[in-house]
């Protein structure tokens, strides 16, 4: 290959006779793209062939399902699109999870993946699959693209489809055919029509006069801060209403780190394990103003119990969630950041120090039950590693997190203060999300602290991924919480299965010898006192570096909103906390 | 109720799955659904019928709009329309017993569009209670209905018509589509209790 081979982009410039291999990744260089996670096989492999000419890296992963994963991480961490590229069949399939995860969060990826050729195609022909059919409901759009002219418009298509609107997935089966007959590029031409906002889109005056009516003559009212505080980068906005008219904030867990966590007004995370007093202060609001969340049902509990006397000013981009859980009062449809900028101007200050007050005191023994202000008994918790995590880096780590009690540890102990910082699957629940995801986000941010925290069970889903961060030399710090059981399917085992225990304790390997199979160094800890040095030792370590914290095994994550019930009727931190146990209780 | 659509939606491959498993997919079902050119090149137009709760057109109407190949979404609601529907009938009759189906289709305003030694075919045109209405007397006067088919319901907004017209026609006050903005019943109190 010659040295200009690489960078010569005069294609993106003047049309061009490229195969449909080439047009692929010509037009993903137009649309910006620098690496790209994939697996190759045989219905792929003329892209394969053409990588070799384009200004793009590709990320071999172990499991395409990590590379969808790895997309969607790369894509929350930077705010661009992620892309993933799979073969037929078997490969394409194995996509499915990682697309549902970037669906439910409303993650901008797009996944390309080959096909057999037109001529055989719905033959059954060997490694053929509906990949369009199968992903049709979890994805913004899909494309079956059989001819080579078609393939740029549709790329160019699929990026302003996944980063349009409310954000999401998009999946480009191009067939082999269509990848090696040729065809004139035009990277200009190929350009989609503008961008149609979605037509029920609308703020209208009144809506907003009513909301800013409601706004003015509320006593008690909270903020509700989603994913779309991120995705409309609207932290400035936000701050301004909250700051403005003194009112707390209670964020969902995917609008963590959207607001910094050690701002006064910010309450921290609600729903089922948000602390009481968040929970609560939303029970007895008078208003809340849900900016970018969708009142999901881990929010909200049941609708028919959920805040029963305040008025509800829905802010949101996406049409389909206005009154599809919580009934609103006032509907502003539309981009979070533009709609706050209308409202604000409508908006004198105020002085909110009587709710903030009651909210205060309402807090009582909750938290002098916090972490903080517990007396080190030696026993190793998963809030401790959270807590020292947080402190050590603090709070400005990019984290991404599995699925189950670790995940809602890190989200109540790891205080984020910066924005695309928490990388965790939300509303899918994805286990084996965290490592790959993590890969992405580092690949996306190379020069930020990250750190992949998973529990033993989710981090043995995809812990072939492992391989990929030795074949990158990508330094991130692995934090496995080890409780040898899937532990939050125990703790519900615990509190609404009489203990029993079913399929939830495992074996798991060393996994500090795991990470030595592959080169990369690692340590167990098991008491409190060693915590530190180890969390230090993983990030003075240039490269990857694995933790195994062997923590407590039946401690449950507390508050928690049983299934079912309202957010007021929350199991609290029990009396007897093992948390609070001294060292003379043993 | 009873919701009744009418979408535009591009003529392309997959876009009839992509309505169809949006309605599969909120669990709501599909009464009746029409598809066929429209007066744009490139665009065909669907009347879809779908059984929901009373409140759930918002919503439909907004999930419909996301669909990349939807164009166009009205929700016609109680808006005054006017809504036809097609059927076939074939009937079996002999020269022995057919002069009443002729003076029941006349009643009907159907035409008789095929006969056979021992069957005819009845053509009917008009809105869902007049089909009803021909095929429960046809077997009621122990006619034997052998084949049934209906093309569903084809529903078009009628023109601007002055008020005094509109309640003549009973149709009530003309009904533009409206942002989703008013409160609604979403009617649903059990939510998961999945982990």
């Amino acid at each position: 290959m010659k040295a200009n081979e690489k960078n010569d982009n005069a294609h993106l410039t003047t049309p061009t006779r490229l195969t449909g291999a080439e047009i692929v990744w010509a037009t993903l260089v137009g649309e910006g793209v620098t690496e790209v996670f994939g697996y190759p096989g045989g219905a792929i492999l003329p892209v394969y062939d053409a990588l070799r000419k384009f200004p793009i890296h590709h990320i071999l992963v172990r499991h395409e399902q990590g590379a969808a994963h790895m997309a969607d991480g790369y894509a929350r961490a930077s705010g661009k699109v992620g892309v993933a590229i799979a073969t037929s069949g078997p490969g394409a399939t194995n996509l499915v999870t990682g697309i549902a995860n970037a669906m439910l969060d409303s993650i901008p990826i797009v996944c390309i993946t080959g096909q057999v050729s037109s001529k055989v195609l719905g033959s059954d022909a060997f490694q053929e699959v509906d990949i369009t059919g199968i992903t049709l409901p979890i994805t913004k759009h899909n494309f079956l693209i059989t001819r080579t002219e078609d393939i740029a418009p549709a790329i160019r298509h699929a990026f302003q489809i996944a980063q349009s609107g409310r954000p999401g997935p998009v999946l480009i089966d191009i067939t082999k055919d269509a990848q090696q007959a040729s065809a004139i590029f035009d990277f200009d031409a190929a350009k989609p029509k503008a961008y149609e906002p979605h037509p029920m889109l609308s703020v209208l005056d009144r809506s907003l006069q009513d909301a800013a009516e409601l706004i003015r003559a509320s006593k008690r009212p909270v903020i509700l801060a989603g994913h779309g505080i991120l995705q409309s980068n609207a932290g400035e906005q936000v701050r301004t209403l909250a700051e403005r008219m003194q009112i707390p904030i209670a964020m969902t867990l995917l609008g963590l780190g959207g607001f910094p966590a050690s701002h006064p007004l910010n309450m921290g995370m609600m729903g089922m394990h948000g602390e009481s007093w968040v929970n609560d202060s939303i029970q007895n609001a008078d208003l809340l103003i849900a900016c970018g969340m969708r009142f999901d049902d881990r929010v909200i509990g049941t609708p028919s119990t959920y805040s029963p006397n305040s008025k509800k000013i829905h802010i949101e981009i996406d049409p389909a969630e206005i009154n599809k859980n919580i009934k609103a009062d006032v509907a502003l449809i539309g981009d979070l950041r533009q709609v706050l900028e209308q409202l604000l101007p409508l908006l004198p200050g105020r002085d909110g120090s009587a709710w903030l007050n009651t909210i205060d005191s309402s807090k009582g023994t909750a938290a002098v039950r916090d972490i903080k202000n517990l007396p080190d008994s030696g026993h190793l918790y998963a809030a401790h590693v959270m807590h020292d995590l947080w402190r050590i880096t603090e709070g400005r780590a990019i984290i991404a997190t599995d699925v189950g009690q670790h995940q809602m540890w890190e989200a109540q102990y790891y205080h984020h203060e910066l924005p695309r910082t928490l990388i965790t699957s939300g509303g899918s629940g994805t286990m084996g999300f965290a490592l790959p995801a993590g890969i992405g986000a580092k690949v996306a941010c190379p020069d930020r602290e990250v750190w992949v925290i998973a529990g033993d069970g989710g981090f043995q889903m995809t812990a072939s991924e492992l391989a990929t961060i030795v074949q990158e030399k990508l330094n991130i710090n692995i934090a496995i919480i080890n409780n040898g059981y899937l532990g939050m399917v125990r703790q519900w085992q615990e509190f609404f299965y009489e203990r029993n225990y079913q399929s939830t304790p495992l074996v798991s390997p060393d996994f500090v010898k795991l990470a030595d199979a592959h080169g990369i160094p690692g340590l167990a800890v098991r008491d409190r006192g060693n915590l530190e040095a180890a969390v230090q030792a993983a990030r003075s370590h240039e490269g990857p570096f694995l933790l195994n914290f062997l923590v407590e095994q039946e401690d449950s994550v507390y508050p928690m909103i049983p299934a079912g019930k309202a957010l007021h009727e929350m199991i609290r931190r029990p009396g007897h906390n093992p948390l609070l146990e001294r060292p003379e209780d043993k | 109720m009873l919701h009744t659509f009418v979408a535009y939606v591009e003529d392309k491959p997959g876009v009839l799955t992509r309505v169809a498993s949006l309605f599969r997919r909120l669990n709501i079902n599909i009464i009746s659904l029409t598809v066929g050119h429209s007066e744009r090149p490139g665009v065909s137009r669907m009347t879809i019928v779908a059984d929901a709760h009373d409140l759930a057109g918002d919503r439909i109407r907004a999930s419909l709009h996301k669909l990349e190949d939807v164009v166009d979404v009205d929700d016609i609601g109680r808006a005054p329309n006017v809504t036809r529907e097609l059927a076939l009938i074939k009937v079996a009759a002999t020269a022995h017993n057919r002069s009443h189906i002729f003076e029941l289709a006349e009643v009907f305003r159907a035409r008789i569009v095929d006969l056979a030694p021992d069957s005819l075919m009845i053509e009917i045109t008009g809105v869902e209670s007049k089909i009803e209405g021909l095929i429960q007397v046809l077997n009621e006067t122990e006619d034997r209905v052998l084949e049934v088919c209906r093309s569903g319901k084809m529903t078009m907004r009628r023109g601007k018509h002055s008020r005094g017209v509109l309640r003549a026609m009973g149709a009530g006050e003309p009904e533009v589509p409206k942002p989703v903005n008013l409160p609604l019943d979403t009617g649903h109190d059990n939510f998961a209790d999945n982990i």
